[in-house]
């Protein structure tokens, strides 16, 4: 997943079952912030670029709030893990596996994305 | 109905309150919940949760947040939980409990903690609509719920304990709030005559009318059978919506009465010093329902806690450790209506020959006693308006203080006054009376476990996890311990940098670094450098490039580039993130003056885009509701007026109020709107460690309530006084005077040096209040810094204020022509033009409100968190 962060014309593609969805221009991706991207079913995912060029995508919608907004969270590394902290009451969620470090019962789905 | 046939021992559970969660705990501990089948029958529609907390609802916390039991404790240790279904009776005969819901089940061993009901005085009306009892979260909501739809006041019958715990859920609720009480003063068991003059006090002095000395005799109702008033023992009537009866507590012993268990004269199940009923070995009971070895009722959590344990041992019969129960220490400290109340030991000086230290100062409705022995042993005392030192002296009961006694009572700062640290504490002595846990074992979970945080200790020992009361002594002996013992204790910002945020200002300052990365990658901690840092240290940092950005040749726009992905998700916006992901939107208002031009063009925006709209607190106007996608067409329409932003959303420079002063007011003395606005002005835009407010009064009446600022100004016929370090909110502080009679000139320098003091020096989210109690020599040295330059720093600081008004620009005005920046102003990456389909309005009063049900779209139960 990891790329050069000066190559362009990349697309940003996420995994739905057995085929890649391309959700957009890599370039529209900030390292450390992160952006929404609606998906045909209707449900909505957040996507994010850490500082290496690695890319993130989990469920946009914050399970303690519901409302869709882990994609404007603040991110972050803890012992060496990427997560993402819920504007609203500040629940951190691991990217990679999707679980919440503050709640052991909660956890968010997590998608597979690639830039090609 | 027979639930499942029995193949294990059956510990039967009636009452899920605060003594039967504990009992479950201690079961659990002793791994009795492995070997039992064990089954627990709740009453109340919620498994149990914290009744002590109870009126902190009105400060925030929901039903969930008091709960004691997490559903991973009930599914991990087997237990079946049955709420809302109330025990109804018992057969001893063939040892069976049957529930409401027609469930029986055989018990081997069978626990009653059914607690206690508020005791409803039989006066004529009492059953009159608006009559309540404050026990419940239950009561507790249909309380709100009826004060919601029709009261203004409300009345609290009885005046102890729980009575003021009910006035402040009262007065929470906004009523005009009275107290009742038959006896000559307030707390009449907790606290004697001098304590209770200064409560009294106190609590007079929150607006709260108090009738001591007085009875209720009847409650008034009117034709629609609702309360109107009541009539008192001094023949006066007394208007009122609502009645809440507070007038004490009675033990729930019915169903052990029904099952002919032996009972008190004066109510309560009477069981021996293991818990244990005195009519049948098979029954226990514990909490406020059992009727001590003793013959006293407990009506506190912590003796409860204590029967909870020792029936969990008796049911263990584990022979190396049997505790009894024979009575218990009634210490108390709590915090009623916001005042410290404590009392602990021998507080009324019952035993012979006992000697009494007494400081007194009703003006600052501080009463602290002491109760001394000859011989001078610590017996016991009272602590009303400062309870500080409760933890320490509790400890210190039974035992000769090795300071005189005088001095543990006299206020900081009143010379002979000692702050006697838990150093001196012997390691026998009891830190944590809710739990019983010694010094000695606290001191042990630092060396012998290596827990270094008070949340680590807690979890290790429980001390500290009942009533918070030694919290603060606990946080004293961690770090004592951990300093002995040559562990240097970690006073780093976050897991990313061992610098506070006062030591990152000077190598940001010093080495001119206006990169986050930089800074990180050369100063951050050995395992955090090269990696994306964190949530904590982020915006700390933004904040600090931000406030000196033009000295360090930084951007002075927070969102170009790398500072953006800085900031906290807010400043990211430039607005205010609302709970169903839209926003609301705050333009500047300076000193509160608004043009009628400009008022109607906040209507039409408001208007066209279908805002909420509210005055705010801060004498400015909020418009709530906006899509993120509204924000740069919404702010294109504000700047174009001459709007810029309110910074609503920074910890920045929010507003500075004022009141209509010497212009329009027959008493002002100076022009508080003209001040009010320059001072808006001169800050706007200035990013601090946490928000900064200020307020401008034109004259001693301090309409603008100048004294609960950040920096607060108050004219005075020759100039200005300045204030400082004042604030609202949860805990609020009067301002103190800085200087006195200043001209306009020596009012802004001031201002800008104490400011520049405090944005270089405070913590992340430090206010200016916490801040100057913090700092060593606290006022004393604010004024040393900023008066008398007493460090020769005064000219630098006037210098980086003068280069951030020199370089200040409206970032929503940069933001709206910057067609970069305002690509990220839409909901979806990939369908710029769709709006997020889960922010959603519904209609409220004539306005919009968020539709809340939409948020529940796309939820799925998580597995593991299930409810039974
Ligand atoms: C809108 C407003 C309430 C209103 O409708 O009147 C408000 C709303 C919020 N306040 Fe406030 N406060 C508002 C005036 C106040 C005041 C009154 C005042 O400023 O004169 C106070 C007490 C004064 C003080 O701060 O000392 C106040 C004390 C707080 C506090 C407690 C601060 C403290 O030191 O204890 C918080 C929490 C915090 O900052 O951590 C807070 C936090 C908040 C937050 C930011 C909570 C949040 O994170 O969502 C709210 C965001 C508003 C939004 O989304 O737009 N608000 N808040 C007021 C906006 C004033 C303005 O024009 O900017
Ligand atoms: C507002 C308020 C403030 C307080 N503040 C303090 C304080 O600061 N410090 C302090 O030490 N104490 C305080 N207390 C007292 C403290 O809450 C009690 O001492 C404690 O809750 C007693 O615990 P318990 O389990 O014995 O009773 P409870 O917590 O009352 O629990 C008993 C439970 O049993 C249930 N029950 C009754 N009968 C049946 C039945 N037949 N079948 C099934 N369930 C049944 C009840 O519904 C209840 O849920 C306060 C109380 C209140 C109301
Ligand atoms: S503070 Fe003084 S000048 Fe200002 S409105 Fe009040 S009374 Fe008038
Ligand atoms: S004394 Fe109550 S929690 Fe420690």
């Amino acid at each position: 997943m990891t790329l050069a962060p000066e190559t362009t014309d990349l697309k940003v593609q996420l995994r739905l079952d057995t085929d890649w969805f391309t959700i957009c221009d890599l370039t529209a991706l900030a390292p450390g912030r992160g952006v929404a991207a609606l998906l045909p079913d209707g449900s909505q995912v957040a996507l994010f670029r850490d500082r290496n060029g690695t890319l993130y995508a989990i469920d946009n919608r914050d399970p303690f709030s519901g409302a869709a907004v882990l994609s404007r969270g603040l991110t972050g590394t803890h012992q060496d893990r990427p997560f993402v902290a819920s504007p609203l009451l500040k629940q951190r969620f691991d990217l990679i596996s999707g679980r919440c470090l503050d709640d052991e019962s909660v956890r968010v789905a997590t998608y597979e994305v690639r830039a090609r | 109905m027979t639930s499942n046939p029995r193949v294990v021992p059956t510990i039967v559970l009636v009452g899920h309150g605060m003594v039967g969660q504990r009992f479950l705990e201690a079961l659990a501990e002793r791994g009795l919940t492995a070997t039992h089948r064990v089954v627990v029958l709740c009453e109340e529609p919620r498994p149990a949760y914290d009744r002590v907390q109870l009126t902190s609802y009105f400060s925030g916390r929901t039903p969930e947040e008091l709960s004691l039991t997490d559903a991973a404790f009930i599914t991990d240790h087997g237990i079946e939980l049955y709420v809302g279904d109330p025990a109804e009776t018992i057969d001893r005969a063939t040892k069976t409990v049957t529930a409401r819901s027609g469930l029986t089940v055989e018990y081997d061993t069978l626990v009653l903690a059914t607690g206690s009901y508020p005791f409803v005085p039989p006066v004529p009306g009492k059953d009159s609509d608006g009559c309540f009892v404050y026990r419940t979260i239950e009561d507790l909501l249909a309380i709100e719920a009826y004060a919601g739809s029709r009261a203004t006041t409300g009345a609290v019958v009885g005046g102890g304990l729980l009575g003021l715990e009910a006035a402040g859920a009262l007065k929470g609720l906004g009523l005009a709030t009275h107290i009742v009480e038959f006896a000559p003063r307030l707390m009449p068991v907790q606290v004697d005559e001098g304590g209770g003059a200064a409560l009294l006090r106190t609590i007079e002095d929150m607006g709260l009318t108090v009738h001591t000395g007085t009875g209720t005799q009847e409650i008034l109702a009117g034709a629609d059978g609702a309360v109107t008033g009541m009539k008192l023992s001094d023949g006066s009537e007394l208007a009122t919506d609502i009645v809440v009866f507070s007038a004490g507590v009675r033990p729930r012993d019915q169903l052990a009465r029904d099952c002919g268990l032996t009972v008190g004269e004066r109510g309560g199940i009477t069981v021996d010093d293991r818990c244990r009923t005195v009519a049948d070995p098979h029954v226990f009971a514990i909490g406020e329902c059992a009727l001590a070895s003793d013959g006293r009722v407990y009506g506190l959590v912590a003796p409860g806690y204590e029967q909870a344990e020792t029936a969990a041992a008796a049911i263990a019969a584990d022979e190396s450790d049997q505790p009894t129960f024979t009575g218990a220490d009634l210490s108390t400290k709590l915090k009623l209506l916001g005042v410290d109340v404590a009392s602990f030991g021998d507080a009324h000086g019952t035993a012979e020959d006992c000697l009494d230290v007494v400081y007194s100062d009703a003006r600052a409705g501080l009463y602290k006693k002491l109760v001394i022995a000859r011989d001078g042993t610590l017996l016991g005392g009272i602590l009303i308006g400062d309870a500080d030192a409760y933890g320490t002296l509790r400890a210190f009961t039974g035992s000769v203080p090795p300071v005189a006694p005088e001095s543990l009572v006299l206020p900081a700062g009143a010379g002979e006054s000692v702050q006697l640290g838990p150093s001196a504490l012997p390691d026998e002595a009891i830190v944590c009376s809710c739990h019983n846990v010694s010094k000695g074992t606290i001191r042990g979970a630092v060396t012998d476990h290596s827990c270094a945080t008070v949340p680590e200790v807690k979890k290790c020992t429980k001390a500290g996890t009942g009533c918070g009361s030694c919290v603060k002594v606990l946080g004293q002996l961690v770090t004592a311990e951990l300093e002995a013992s040559g562990v240097e204790v970690d006073k780093g910002l976050c897991g990313c940098f061992t610098q506070t945020r006062e030591e990152l200002y000077e190598i940001v300052l010093a080495l001119r670094i206006n990169s986050y990365q930089d800074l990180l990658d050369r100063y951050g901690r050995e395992g955090a450098r090269g990696g994306d840092g964190c949530e904590v240290c982020k915006p700390t940092v933004a904040s600090v490039i931000a406030s000196l950005a033009p000295t360090i040749g930084a951007s002075g726009y927070v969102l170009d580039g790398e500072q953006a992905s800085l900031q906290d998700s807010n400043d990211h916006f430039l607005a205010n993130l609302q709970k169903n992901g839209s926003y609301s939107v705050v333009p500047r208002i300076p000193g509160g003056e608004i043009t009628p031009e400009k008022l109607i063009v906040i209507g039409e925006v408001a208007r066209d885009f279908g805002l909420y709209t509210k005055i705010t607190g801060g004498q400015r106007i909020d418009l709530f509701g906006a899509r993120v996608e509204q924000l740069p067409l919404i702010w294109a329409r504000l700047v174009d007026a001459g709007f810029e932003s309110g910074h609503a959303y920074g910890k920045a420079l929010r507003t500075v109020k004022s009141c209509v002063g010497q212009t329009w007011c027959r008493y002002g003395v100076q022009d508080s709107v003209r001040m009010a606005i320059d001072l808006e002005l001169r800050y706007r835009g200035l990013r601090s460690p946490h928000k900064l407010k200020s307020a401008v009064s034109g004259c001693a009446r301090e309409c603008a309530e100048a004294q609960s600022k950040d920096f607060g100004v108050i004219a005075t016929a020759s100039g200005w006084n300045l204030y400082v370090g004042g604030n609202g909110g949860a805990t609020p502080r009067h301002a103190d005077l800085l200087a006195q009679d200043l001209s306009d000139a020596e009012l802004v320098r001031l201002i800008d040096r104490f400011l520049m003091f405090y944005i270089r020096t405070a913590d992340r989210l430090e206010r200016t209040s916490v801040w100057l109690e913090r700092l060593p020599g606290g006022l004393d040295h604010v004024r040393d810094v900023v008066v008398e330059d007493s460090l020769g720093i005064c000219e630098e600081l006037e210098s980086l204020m003068a280069a951030h008004v020199a370089n200040y620009a409206d970032e929503w005005a940069t933001t709206i022509n910057d067609p970069e920046k305002l690509g990220r102003f839409v909901s979806f990456v990939n369908a710029p033009d769709t709006p997020d389909p889960v922010v959603g309005f519904v209609p409220e009063r004539d306005q919009i409100k968020p539709d809340l049900p939409l948020l529940t779209i796309g939820h799925r139960p998580l597995e593991g968190s299930a409810q039974r």
